[in-house]
């Protein structure tokens, strides 16, 4: 029952695919064709550049199944630069300190492990700090 | 914003009573709910007929999932003799108990009803915690939180580390909100938690030396609370000791039209006041350190009632976290934003401060059956309001109480003001 589930929002995950208002050129995610700014119809697709900045974040000791394995790990609310928040783990992040406002950037990994007999997988976008 | 009307008709609790809040492996919802019930009805002063009440309100988060039940507000209203009058159950997570209160009053006001019977049950220690965990996670949005290894400590813990940030709070600010709440649980019969931190400390060096093992040394509550080994880190900067249990419990009130309240009581506690608000999910927000709902149901609240956040003499607040008082204090008007951290260590939101918070031990220390933490809340100002809180009691004549209800991050939120007049 889950597979559906994930397989329907695989451009969203894999591709950081929204969309942008033609009225009023907002910037919309997750995608859901009508714009939370302006209310009108926002149909058209648009692909996130996957730049963005921290906005807040927490450090998960105490994790879920399927999580349980990389605990702690960090996940944060990211401001996209288009504006909109995403939430997503942080990666790569070896021994850096996190702190509001540190500059990341997209990379698509395996979310979460299988936890039933079924295998699932998740794949989807997580956040690395901006090499440089 | 949304227009101001004022109830068609006015609405008093005339009934309030709750089962222990804890952990009860004997017990079912239906057992807890009845529990409620008795010590509802013994509690209205002129005594009530069930056959009288003409609706059931009932706010209950996940029975299908915590108890494999589904369709559970007929099963409640025939276990205390209600059937067949309507029973309507009401899921806003955990501000479920605050919209069924709601939902009886607008009955009540809209004419259809005279007498409603609100309600609130979860039955939560059933499940392993892990389990619990993802029920849990399901008030949250599931396509595009939970997969990123979000968990609900977690959303609070990253509204802290946004108050941190913004107003220079520490993670010590709210270990002071969970030692009052521990401290006025302790007073509390029905609290889960029953134990001040100092007790919980002692406990734990008392069974070190039955054991014959080193005796831990902490110089203070604080000390005890940042030791990792006794108060554990579940998501930064929130710990064990930040976080409301895992419980089982339940509550009931009877509501009565204004005009049929002195049939009930000399002394009925009046509704001045209602409002009920939603939110976008968390990563939607462009402001974690308030939330949106919660402002704009007490600005409806306070609107009806004409009071304002200053005349409100006690209030029961949704602790779920203590990021979570500190947040809903300054939400509600009663401190500016950035400045509700500091209240719990100066004492002001003491018991025998300016603006006691949460003197039922919140949920923090009372407990969190979640469907039931709503309508709970409106038991402790029944029982502060009409002078019954017992060594917890706030000092004077109180004229105005409140209690703020929230439903998962802030997606819902409901503030009700109640009075004497
Ligand atoms: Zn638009």
């Amino acid at each position: 029952m889950d597979i559906p589930r994930h397989w329907r929002l695989r451009k969203q995950r894999y591709g950081l695919v929204g969309e942008v208002c033609e009225s009023c050129n907002a910037k919309v995610f997750p995608p859901r064709d009508i714009c939370p700014e302006c209310g009108k119809e926002a149909k058209t697709l648009y692909t996130f550049s996957g730049h963005g900045e921290v906005y807040s974040y927490t450090t998960v000791f105490d994790a879920p199944a399927g999580f349980d394995e990389t605990a702690p790990y960090t996940v944060a609310m990211i401001k996209l630069d288009e504006g909109p928040l995403v939430t997503a783990q942080l990666t790569d992040l070896e021994n850096r300190k996190v702190e509001i406002g540190m500059p990341v950037e997209m990379v698509t990994r395996k979310l979460r492990n299988a936890t039933d007999e079924r295998g699932l997988l998740v794949y989807g976008y997580k956040f690395r700090p901006v090499m440089n | 914003m949304a227009k101001f009307r004022p109830l068609s008709r006015g609405v008093a609790v005339v009934g309030a009573g709750m089962s222990k809040f804890g952990a009860f492996p004997g017990k079912s919802t239906r057992d807890l709910f009845v529990e409620a019930f008795l010590e509802m009805r013994d509690s209205v002063d002129k005594g009530f007929n069930p056959a009288e009440v003409d609706a059931l309100y009932i706010g209950n988060f996940s029975s299908d999932l915590f108890e494999g039940q589904g369709h559970t507000a007929p099963i409640m209203a025939e276990w205390v003799g209600l059937a067949p009058k309507p029973a309507v159950r009401v899921e806003d997570a955990c501000a479920s108990s605050g919209v069924a209160l709601r939902q009886g009053i607008l009955a009540i006001a809209s004419g259809v009803a005279d007498i409603v019977l609100v309600g609130g049950i979860e039955k939560m220690t059933d499940l392993p915690t892990a389990e619990v965990t993802d029920t849990l996670a399901t008030a949250s949005d599931m396509l595009y939180e939970i997969p990123a290894g979000f968990t609900f400590p977690g959303f609070y813990a990253s509204m802290a580390t946004s108050y941190m940030h913004k107003f220079g709070a520490t993670p010590e600010s709210f270990m002071k909100v969970g030692i009052k709440n521990h401290e006025n649980g302790a007073l509390n019969d029905k609290a889960q938690f029953g134990k001040t931190i100092r007790q919980v400390m002692d406990d734990k060096i008392a069974k070190s030396e039955a054991r014959g093992l080193p005796i831990p040394v902490w110089e203070n509550e604080i000390a005890f609370l940042q030791d990792a080994r006794a108060n554990p880190i579940i998501a930064w900067p929130m710990r064990l000791f930040d976080c409301s249990p895992i419980s089982d419990g339940a509550a009931a009130l009877l509501l009565v039209s204004e005009d049929l309240a002195n049939k009930f009581s000399e002394d009925p506690l009046y509704i001045l006041g209602t409002g009920q608000a939603s939110d976008v999910a968390l990563h939607e927000r462009e402001n974690l350190t308030g939330l949106r709902a919660a402002r704009e149901a007490a600005r409806q609240a306070y609107l009806m009632s004409g009071v304002t956040p200053a005349d409100i003499q006690v209030a029961e607040v949704h602790d779920c976290f203590t990021i979570a008082e500190v947040i809903a204090i300054e939400d509600l008007g009663f401190f500016p934003e950035g400045e509700g951290y500091r209240a719990a260590e100066t004492g002001v939101t003491g018991r025998t401060g300016e603006k006691p918070i949460n003197t039922s031990g919140g949920l923090k220390s009372k407990g969190h059956p979640v469907g039931a933490s709503g309508a709970g809340q409106v038991i402790e100002i029944w029982k502060q309001m009409r002078g019954l809180a017992g060594d917890r009691q706030v000092a004077g004549e109180l004229e105005f109480g409140l209690t703020h209800n929230v439903g998962g991050t802030g997606g819902t939120c409901t503030v009700h003001i109640f009075g004497r007049r």
